[in-house]
């Protein structure tokens, strides 16, 4: 009974350090990145293929979930805002809660799923197949010409992503509660203008949306990086990548929306 | 350093963790000459490879590449030292999202200036020397296991190397890319003026075209000479090696701390 014991907490014990050394492993790896970003803003075209493909590749699921996201966000809010008679508030509604949460939210969640797995998978997939290892033998580091471009494109894609997915959110509310529903045209866009401040608003998102960013890419190149050189460790590691990363943009979020709270 | 030696190993020893993959190895390799380094699987041929190529860093001795100690260059160093070095891997390891093309140019658009025309001259150069002229335009999922074998060939010799290392280059290819390879090999060596160590457990092809054999088993040397001197050789380990039985010094069984009789007991006793 007591060897069982014993044994748990040994294992318990055994989780929570190796947890704690792959943390520090990554923030090193974190550090290399940033140190070795010369080629990937030297050599532009590198960066610009990435975000090809974790940005415009992206676009499809983000231009839909916003404008669906949107339209609900429009349905919803009338119900309750007309309960007090002021549903031409509706374009505030919609659109401070897309800038300031579900944009950046939603978009980086989906981001997650899209991108970020797949940086994770050709990641893990070159080191499996050693193509990693013969970069390091042809005198190229790794690190410089795979990971920071893949992950300095997603950092830049993800802030773009993210302001399109609302602006795709704000139509999507604008058709289901102007041209459906009937709300007056004039005070949905000119209400959501007096109300929706620049610096206090919109800024806040996009900072949302940039640590996201960085946030998933980081997660994603590290997860690649450090996988299994497996079929079984490169699926492990595309699900910790999303797992991890989806948990982390919620921690994220609630610090962030706390800061901005923080004088009022 | 004797000058007519490439490649130095002296008193190599390396483990992971505390296992031992390698104890007390001594290894030389002329230049201009190609050199096998045979064994079963898992014995630590690769990963000789990878202490010579700097990729890991040996527990003790030293290994000298041209003079230099690989292990106490530092990462500029070692990247200078690599730029002169070619390797084959298991198979092939070509980057998946480049033509072959791009592949075999990666490295001359990674360290050099020269201009595309040049570089589209040298690539056509190389891919016609092992006879893949003709499939510069493919991707690599577009080839065959023997062409992605001879594509890499051609990206470690992209910078003319003076050394080439070959980690088993035979593994998985049918009988008539196995003798291209195997002939690539010694062509390639004697045309560029290199050394080449293959790292190999196909005795019958390699000692077709190497100069000198080290037999490496458990993580030692346990025999070396020519390849003639390996074919008639009496020594318990070459002789099955070569001749491929199944039982001699080399056991079947993976060792068990216990005896199977004693293993059958304890099931049985679990049973009750």
């Amino acid at each position: 009974m007591s060897n069982a014991i014993s044994r748990a907490f040994i294992s318990l014990g055994n989780k929570v350090t190796s947890r704690i050394w792959r943390l520090g492993f990554a923030s090193r790896f974190f550090l290399a990145i940033f140190l070795s970003s010369g080629t990937a803003f030297r050599r532009i075209h590198l960066t610009i293929r990435e975000i090809y493909f974790t940005g415009v590749l992206s676009l499809i699921i983000i231009l839909v979930s916003g404008l669906f996201v949107g339209m609900v966000l429009g349905l919803q809010g009338y119900d309750t805002l007309q309960r007090y008679g002021s549903s031409e508030a509706l374009g505030v509604l919609v659109s401070l809660s897309l800038v300031r949460e579900l944009g950046p939210v939603v978009s980086a969640l989906l981001f997650a799923s899209r991108a970020g797995s797949a940086i994770t998978a050709e990641i893990g997939l070159m080191k499996a197949t050693e193509q990693l290892s013969a970069m390091e033998m042809m005198a190229v580091d790794p690190i410089a010409r795979v990971v920071a471009p893949r992950f300095w494109g997603g950092v830049v894609a993800m802030p773009l992503l993210a302001a399109l997915f609302s602006a795709m959110g704000i139509f999507g509310g604008y058709l289901v509660g102007v041209q459906l529903i009937g709300v007056d045209e004039g005070s949905f866009w000119s209400q959501m203008q007096a109300s929706v401040d620049f610096r206090e608003d919109i800024m806040n998102g996009v900072i949302k949306s940039f640590v996201f960013g960085v946030i998933v890419s980081w997660v994603a190149v590290f997860e690649g990086y450090d996988a299994d050189p497996t079929a079984e460790g490169v699926s492990g590691a595309t699900t910790r990548t999303v797992v991890t990363s989806s948990l982390a943009i919620l921690a994220a979020d609630f610090v962030l929306t706390a800061f901005r709270f923080r004088g009022a | 350093m004797s000058q007519e030696s490439l490649v130095e190993i002296r008193n190599l020893n390396f483990s992971y963790d505390s296992r031992p993959i390698l104890t007390g190895i001594n290894i030389k390799i002329p230049r201009g000459k190609v050199v096998a380094i045979m064994g079963s699987s898992g014995c630590g041929k690769t990963t000789t490879l990878r202490l010579i190529g700097g990729q890991l860093k040996p527990t003790s001795g030293e290994v000298l590449v041209n003079g230099k100690v690989v292990h106490d260059l530092d990462s500029s160093g070692l990247y200078n030292l690599r730029r002169r070095m070619g390797m084959l891997f298991q198979f092939g390891a070509l980057f998946t999202d480049m033509s072959v093309f791009d592949n075999v140019a990666f490295q001359m658009r990674e360290h050099t200036d020269l201009p595309e025309a040049v570089i589209r001259d040298l690539v056509l150069m190389k891919l016609h020397a092992v006879g893949l002229r003709g499939a510069h335009n493919l991707m690599p999922a577009e080839l065959s296991g023997g062409m992605a074998r001879r594509v890499a060939l051609a990206r470690a010799i992209a910078l003319d190397p003076m050394l080439i290392m070959y980690d088993e280059p035979f593994a998985g290819l049918d009988p008539i890319s196995l003798s291209i390879v195997g002939e690539l090999i010694r062509k390639l060596n004697d045309a560029l003026g290199a050394s080449s160590i293959v790292v190999t457990h196909d005795v019958q092809e390699s000692l077709k075209i190497v100069d000198y054999v080290y037999f490496v088993s458990e993580g030692k040397i346990v025999a070396e000479g020519t390849a003639e001197e390996m074919k008639h050789s009496t020594a318990p380990y070459v002789h099955q090696f070569v001749w491929g039985e199944a039982d001699g010094p080399v056991p079947f069984h993976y060792p068990s701390r216990t005896s199977y009789g004693e293993e059958l007991m304890e099931s049985a006793v679990r049973r009750v």
